[in-house]
């Protein structure tokens, strides 16, 4: 009934399902919807969307869709007398004689038909079946029902109302045609969770109460263990600036769905290639630098390294001293990488850019050399490689 | 089920939300709701068992919830216990199943209705763990070998704050809304059915204020209903005259007793700086 609905969506982008068209339209056989316009369209965006952000793709779609429900453009041949379609009465029709109003088929057949009787015509006409009128079931007029009347001269539509609604496209702000959100990266960095016990002694450690009540001659004797914690340590290198801009929004996803999957994530911003300072606030980046030595002497070889950049550049700024774009640098970034990967022996680096096209520039295949080959697209896929290899 | 949900004189609910309720209901599948922090999703679980005479079941999501914790609990650490001081109890094992919230659910005379309240707090996989349980409203318990099944299957509302994106399969089986920030006309009836006797200069005021702050850019968290309502409240306690809120000039002013509604040292910082530029501008 419905289906170009369900088509239209899934045209859309939106993971609409059989399952919700069935569950829509078990909705409206139960009679959610009591008949109005309105309530199909809420009822239908209830079922159909699951997301905040696709709600305003659906109000298109829906709008689309249903165009037929408004009044259409270029459909009156001719101005209607007033007094034809004064509101006299309201034809009440209940549920099941709705049903058995037979639609007369087709918008275009619809249209053809009206045309005629227009020109057939020439008298005011209330009730009946078939003329131009008020309150009848022919599918021409007004305040009566025809599943799919055309309405001419109603002030205000009773059973259509909603065409605003949706035209109104109250969800716009919530549209942030982000497609695949930070659930699957949050799951593949799953991989890299190490769960350890630390804090306090809070669970049952049944392996070694039943020792110790064994040793006890069977009196309960229990013993605690602290919780397990996820206890991986991540550092995070952002590249900022100049070409990352394209990629700001994949890295602050990955930033946030990192940040919420582990409890010691340290992250620092650098330009182009680590050198000797990183910085953390990004809008101050002139006034709060640390020194990449620093950041080695503060943060042990457990953690894990992981640098974020499309490692696109002049090959200069990686090789030679005074090489970077920004400041004049004493030793190479070269110089620098090393330090930091012979430091932190599980080290990646996650490249937004996709695979294929790493060689064609220079930098990024001597960055990846640098880093041992572990250089990995910022994909979920390439995430969940980069786990694997650093998981060891 | 005959009937239906609608607005009432302390709750007003927007007709697409009580589309959604009504159709969750009448389907008997759970429905999510998501929405700003203060948009009262908690408090329609409330308002929705109230409408249907229904008794409420409240299952507060933590960080450290487990789906298994809202079916049953093994105790196993008491009847080893038991086992030690002798009790004739510790042979029957069913005497150490706890009961969660949801065998009570399902196990109830009556049809009631289950807040499964933020459960974007709980572990990323929780909503996957409880996928059968929402659906097929059963579960099989595996010290007993029972098999749960509702005997009504309840209304199921669960709240989501949006902390963590809901795996398909769960989003599938759910009926979803979204409660929108309120626009002035409703906020009106909201601040109306709160404190009736509120005079109505004030609430004007008061709104004008409100809607000038969430509208200032780059707020960490924008006031929202419950901190209106709240604001309100204190604002009435104190009986301030109207002319504190109303501000001769177009621009920002800091409100008398913000702290109800900024609650986070940076918007207020931001706030302050904000009206401060304004008065210098004038």
């Amino acid at each position: 009934m419905f289906s170009h609905l369900i088509e239209g969506l899934r045209q859309a982008g939106m993971p609409t399902s059989i399952t919700e068209y069935l569950t829509l339209l078990g909705a409206m056989r139960a009679g959610v919807a009591e008949w109005s316009v309105d309530d199909f369209y809420y009822l239908s965006r209830a079922t159909l969307v699951k997301d905040e952000r696709h709600l305003d793709r659906f109000d298109r779609v829906f709008a689309q869709c249903f165009k037929g429900l408004e009044t259409p453009e270029g459909v009156l041949p001719r101005e209607l007398p007033e007094e034809w379609l004064r509101k006299l009465a309201e034809k009440l029709l209940t549920p099941e004689e709705m049903a058995k109003i037979e639609a007369l088929g087709g918008f275009e057949a619809l249209m053809q038909r009206l045309a005629e009787l227009l020109a057939e015509q020439k008298e005011r006409h209330q009730g009946g079946s078939k003329w131009i009128g008020t309150a009848g079931t022919s599918p021409f007029g007004a305040y009566g029902y025809n599943p799919e009347g055309v309405r001419i001269g109603q002030h205000e539509s009773r059973h259509r109302r909603a065409v605003k609604v949706w035209d109104r496209r109250d969800f716009r702000d919530l549209d942030d045609t982000v497609e695949q959100g930070t659930r699957n990266l949050k799951l593949a960095l799953r991989r890299l969770r190490r769960f350890a016990r630390q804090g306090a002694a809070t669970e049952l450690d049944l392996p070694d109460t039943i020792r110790s009540t064994a040793k006890n001659a069977g009196s309960l004797d229990l013993k605690m263990v602290p919780e397990r914690h996820n206890a991986v340590k991540v550092l995070l290198f952002l590249d900022v600036g100049g070409s990352m801009d394209d990629f700001v929004k994949l890295s602050e996803e990955l930033f946030s769905a990192a940040r919420s999957e582990f409890k010691h994530l340290e992250y620092f911003y650098f330009h182009n290639f680590p050198y000797e300072r990183v910085w953390k606030n990004n809008r101050r980046r002139h006034d709060e630098r640390l020194s990449t030595f620093e950041v080695i002497r503060k943060y042990g070889p457990d953690y894990k390294l992981i640098f974020v950049g499309d490692a696109a550049m002049s090959p200069y700024e990686i090789t030679m001293p005074g090489g970077s774009v920004e400041h004049m640098n004493d030793e190479p970034g070269r110089v620098w990488l090393e330090r930091l990967t012979s430091h932190y022996s599980r080290a990646a680096w996650l490249n937004p850019t996709p695979r294929n096209s790493w060689q064609h520039v220079r930098s990024i295949g001597m960055t990846s050399e640098l880093m041992e080959g572990r250089m990995y697209p910022l994909t979920v896929n390439g995430i969940d490689e980069m786990a694997r290899e650093l998981s060891h | 089920m005959s009937a239906s949900f609608r607005s009432t004189e302390r709750y007003i609910a927007s007709r697409d939300l009580e589309v959604a309720v009504n159709a969750a209901v009448t389907l008997q599948r759970p429905l999510l709701v998501k929405g700003e922090p203060g948009t009262g999703k908690t408090v329609l679980a409330y308002e929705v068992a109230q409408a249907l005479g229904l008794e409420l079941i409240e299952w507060h999501i933590k960080s450290t919830t487990k789906a298994q914790q809202g079916l049953y609990e093994y105790d196993a650490v008491s009847r080893l216990r038991d086992g030690q001081l002798g009790d004739p109890r510790v042979h029957d094992i069913a005497n150490y199943i706890v009961r969660g919230k949801l065998w009570d659910a399902f196990e109830a005379d009556k049809p009631v209705v289950v807040l499964i309240d933020e459960v974007d707090k709980a572990d990323i996989e929780f909503p996957n763990d409880l996928l059968l349980e929402l659906d097929r409203m059963r579960f099989f318990v595996y010290e007993t070998r029972q098999t749960v099944i509702a005997r009504h299957r309840p209304v199921v509302i669960i709240t989501s704050n949006n902390e963590k994106e809901l795996p398909d399969a769960f989003l599938r089986r759910c009926f979803f809304h979204y409660i929108r920030f309120p626009d002035r006309a409703t906020m009106e009836r909201i601040v109306q059915t709160h404190y009736p006797d509120l005079r109505r200069d004030l609430t004007r005021e008061a709104l004008n204020v409100f809607f000038q702050i969430r509208d200032v850019p780059g707020l960490k968290k924008k006031p929202s209903t419950a901190e209106l309502l709240d604001w309100l409240k204190l604002l009435m306690v104190e009986d301030l005259p109207v002319d504190a809120l109303r501000s001769n000039e177009k621009h920002l002013v800091v409100p008398p007793l913000y702290g109800a509604l900024l609650k986070n040292e940076q918007d207020v910082h931001l706030f302050e700086r904000l009206a401060f530029l304004a008065r210098r501008g004038t």
